[in-house]
């Protein structure tokens, strides 16, 4: 068994809404899969039906070859879950949270104890542990759900947003934890509108738009995949009318960019000299030029509007 | 770790769940109508009114014991289902009726001590009560079976104490004015018989009258047959209503 989650024709409907559209796709083990799309894309419907909260209406999801389904609670078992909104019981303590948890999935006290312990240390929690939950920042909150989410040593481990809003040491630990985790062997299913997340963690991507995925790939192949959407990003020593600079040949679509203006195009190497010598027709000097491949957001962008 | 689908260890993680529920029990809606509602309906009842402490026992432990027990349970889903601490419960390994069993068990927990420390003030006071092994377990059935009707008031899919728990006093209230607690089942007419029979507080009160003054209108052990009917019937039926509304308190 290569794929630590198998989905198929995974549905899910809200009355007349189709929020998640007949979905395929497999997760391997071990690796860190994004899933990215905007807010109402399906992303949390999705993984709310992965983590058997909610039942799909059609569709088929495996998890380490339990059915969710037929036999969630196997499934659940061996999942850990951060979900987006913050839900732990807010007057429990840090630790009292912990063991509740921990009570939940069956581990034994000394075991619960230990690993207690050590997540509360390892995320900068343990001298606050007997605080209740209700004083804690949404950094601390989402740090504890976290520890709330390995306390039974997961083999996949379910993260929904689990940077969002939160301050840069809390959002640059949970990132770390992730990574240190999968070297550990844990597989991660992360559902992020944060481009630059998905980029910097996942192995594989899949964008998801009006709940259905529109690409499934790594990173930078996704990149390679929009050749179309390599820039040229200029900026002269006068302001320029943009609508200029769209006529030069290859050129897709100029947009302002502050001071500075990006031109999509194909080819970057034509455009590079038509830029200068485009410059030199209308009296303008460069203050600078440089060509950037497409970004993951660019992509995601392109994918979600050709989706819909 | 242990395996999560065998029955015994489903119990243990209910355990957890009614562990947890503790929370619960200081909320204020739950001060009031498990607490502060029978202590004055108690007041209402006997302030001037030449009534024995006997006479007056069996009425009050009734009242108590079913305000109590069926105070906690009408609102912990509502605020599950408003903290979003349900979905935790769910995404957990734990069982439907696990998890709704550890909210009866809290229910019955705070119950029970809530009636023992009105018996042991009312030692105090001089009440003898003529049975106390049976009114031992009467009380214990009677919480079990109170505490699963209240599990069983709160299967409407409302994130809003404040509404169960209004629906609930409108379900309890006529209860306990036909079941034997102001007024003895015998000194009832006969429809007031008729209707007081359909009410588990009934079968209770009757057999507190028996532990205390010795005298019963049914049979002991018809009360304690139909108290555990209802509570196998609240629990099966608590459990398989909250199953079906779930989805749409997750949703």
């Amino acid at each position: 068994m290569n794929n630590a989650i198998e989905v198929s024709e995974l549905t899910k409907y809200y009355g007349e809404l189709l929020a998640v559209d007949h979905n395929t796709f497999e997760v391997k083990r071990g690796e860190i899969f994004g899933f990215l799309g905007p807010n109402g894309a399906g992303k949390t419907t999705t993984v709310r039906m992965l983590t058997g909260i909610i039942k799909p209406d059609e569709g088929m999801a495996k998890v380490m070859g339990y059915n969710i389904q037929k036999e969630p609670l196997k499934a659940k078992q061996i999942m850990g879950i951060v979900p987006e909104m913050s839900n732990a019981y807010v007057e429990l303590s840090a630790w009292d949270n912990l063991t509740l948890i921990g009570e939940l999935y069956g581990i034994p006290k000394k075991k619960r104890e230990e690993k207690g312990e050590k997540l509360l240390k390892d995320f900068g929690l343990y001298e606050r542990r007997k605080q209740l939950v209700r004083g804690f920042s949404k950094g601390m909150k989402q740090r504890l759900l976290l520890c709330m989410a390995l306390i039974n040593e997961p083999r996949v481990l379910f993260l929904d947003e689990p940077t969002s809003g939160l301050d840069v040491e809390s959002a640059r630990m949970i990132k770390g934890m992730i990574r240190d985790l999968n070297k550990d062997g844990v597989t991660v299913f992360l559902t992020t509108h944060n481009m630059e997340e998905a980029n910097q963690l996942c192995d594989r991507v899949a964008i998801i738009n009006g709940g259905k995925i529109v690409a499934i790939d790594s990173p930078e192949r996704l990149r390679a995949r929009s050749s179309g959407l390599h820039s040229v990003v200029v900026s002269f020593d006068k302001p320029i009318d943009g609508k200029e600079m769209s006529r030069i040949p290859t050129v897709l679509e100029v947009v302002k960019m502050g001071d500075k203006m990006k031109l999509y195009t194909s080819e970057p190497g034509f455009v590079v000299p038509s830029l200068v010598d485009f410059a030199r027709s209308k009296g303008l000097k460069i203050v600078s030029l440089n060509t950037l491949a497409p970004s993951l957001e660019d992509v995601f962008v392109k994918l979600s509007r050709e989706a819909s | 770790m242990n395996d999560p689908t065998s029955f015994l260890e489903q119990l243990k993680r209910s355990f957890a769940i009614a562990k947890k529920d503790r929370i619960y029990y200081s909320k204020g809606m739950v001060v009031i109508l498990g607490l502060m509602m029978p202590l004055f309906l108690a007041l209402a009842y006997t302030i001037g009114r030449n009534i024995s402490a006997e006479a007056l026992m069996p009425g009050l432990l009734g009242m108590t014991i079913f305000f109590t027990a069926t105070s906690v349970g009408p609102g912990i889903m509502p605020w599950e289902t408003r903290a979003r601490t349900l979905e935790r419960l769910v995404s957990a390994p734990v069982s439907g009726w696990a998890l709704f069993l550890g909210d009866v068990m809290a229910s019955f927990l705070f119950g029970v001590l809530i009636t023992m420390a009105v018996v042991i003030i009312a030692f105090f006071l001089g009440v003898s009560v003529v049975y106390p092994l049976i009114l031992g377990f009467g009380m214990i059935l009677a919480c079990f079976a109170f505490a699963a009707f209240g599990i069983l008031l709160s299967t409407p899919p409302s994130d809003t104490p404040a509404t169960i728990m209004m629906l609930s006093s409108v379900i309890k209230f006529p209860l306990i004015f036909i079941s034997g607690v102001f007024i003895p089942i015998s000194e009832l007419s006969y429809w007031g018989r008729v209707v007081s029979s359909f009410s588990p507080l009934t079968y209770f009160t009757d057999l507190a009258r028996y532990c205390v003054q010795g005298r019963s209108y049914y049979p002991i052990t018809l009360d304690f047959t139909v108290l555990l009917a209802f509570s196998v019937a609240f629990l099966i039926l608590g459990i398989k209503l909250h199953e079906r509304t779930l989805p749409k308190r997750l949703q």
